[in-house]
């Protein structure tokens, strides 16, 4: 796991070691989702875009 | 990106990463294809002919015969515009992409839909459209209640709202029309159909229906959709059942769908909306066909057509 910090609240999040680009994560105690990124080898998270009126299959 | 073991690549272009997505690319690299996940939101195109991959350096700029992403695209955005527009790109650089421009146009918009099934003689509920408030209220009054407010544009049931009664109707138009986006001003409306507590989701790939689902409405819940908490169990695939929903796929103009049928109470199954970048993972829980399998070997097919 890797250990990176909720860009909100600052918790403590663990990411998978096999987590690959896109892979949503979603912080337990805000609720703010983040896309995994790699960069530099280094796992880090963007804030994932929020549902919009056109989502779905 | 160079050719696997057996000379074809694909390129899964997502916007959102689900299950189904990451499902797709294990089934692909398994089968030995060369397979990669392509985030829609890192593309930018041009009318060079080029697109270019924004996370990379200027060397993974494409070349316009869609070498860089492979023989074939499967297309999974969550956003029907971006995935929609995404598709108009990729085919004007001759790239196949899965599902085509005009399937995704006509799924991805409701009203498109249902014209498209009622042009083939899919049997579908009676759907109604207007174009200003007075007439969809107009519409609703005389079609009588309940009746179906569905938004032209969406998915998993937001804002599919069974109407009561004119009081409801009224309140629903009166929102509408405050809304900035002009296709909350486009009326579908859908006569109400008795049906047991359970919809059919039936996958069409290609020329087959790979599998069958019954949907279950959750507790207390009208909608049954698996993204509202719905449940799936196996469905026997009919003669009937597999005739409509290949009629169905062929009057959207096929490729890999979801279609969604109700059992009428009276007239039997009825079409109500085909899906363009269909969800498997509530059918693939309850399904011994591998579904993810099913679509990577069907975009093959379509790579050596």
């Amino acid at each position: 796991m890797v250990k990176v910090r909720c860009l909100e609240c600052d918790r403590e999040l663990n990411v998978p070691d096999d987590a690959v680009d896109g892979e949503i994560v979603t912080c337990p105690d805000c609720g703010a989702n983040y896309e995994v990124t790699h960069s530099d080898g280094k796992i880090t998270l963007k804030p994932a875009e929020s549902i919009g009126e056109d989502w779905g299959e | 990106m160079s050719n696997g073991s057996n000379g074809t690549s694909i390129s899964i272009v997502f916007d959102r990463l689900r299950w189904e997505e990451k499902e797709l690319l294990d089934k692909a690299l398994k089968l030995g294809y060369n397979a990669r996940l392509v985030d829609a939101k890192d593309l930018v195109f041009s009318t060079d002919g080029i697109l270019k991959d924004t996370n990379t350096n200027t060397s993974s700029i494409y070349k316009p015969d869609g070498i860089s992403l492979g023989d074939i695209v499967i297309q999974r955005c969550i956003s029907h515009y971006r995935g929609l527009y995404i598709t108009a790109c990729l085919e004007s650089l001759g790239i196949p992409t899965i599902n085509r421009y005009s399937v995704a146009e006509t799924c991805g918009n409701k009203l498109l839909c249902s014209l498209a099934l009622a042009k083939h003689d899919v049997p579908t509920p009676s759907t109604y459209f207007a174009f200003s408030a007075e007439k969809a209220i107009d519409i609703a009054n005389g079609l009588g209640y309940p009746i179906v407010f569905k938004p032209i544009v969406g998915s998993w049931g937001r804002l599919v709202i069974p109407v009561k009664d004119r009081e409801m109707m009224e309140s629903i138009v009166e929102m509408r029309e405050e809304m900035p986006n002009p296709l909350s001003k486009i009326y579908y409306l859908q006569e109400y159909v008795r049906r047991p507590p359970r919809d059919i989701r039936a996958i069409v790939v290609g020329d087959r229906v790979v599998t069958a689902v019954y949907r279950y409405a959750a507790e207390g819940e009208w909608k049954t959709n698996i993204a509202r908490g719905g449940k799936a169990e196996p469905c026997p695939i009919s003669k009937e059942l597999e005739d409509i929903c290949l009629r169905a796929a062929a009057a959207v103009g096929g490729g890999v769908l979801g279609i969604d049928i109700m059992e009428d109470e009276a007239r039997g199954l009825l079409v109500h909306e085909v899906n363009n970048t269909v969800e498997f993972r509530g059918a693939a829980s309850v399904s011994s066909i591998d579904i993810a399998q099913e679509i990577v070997s069907y975009a093959m097919k379509v790579v050596r057509a």
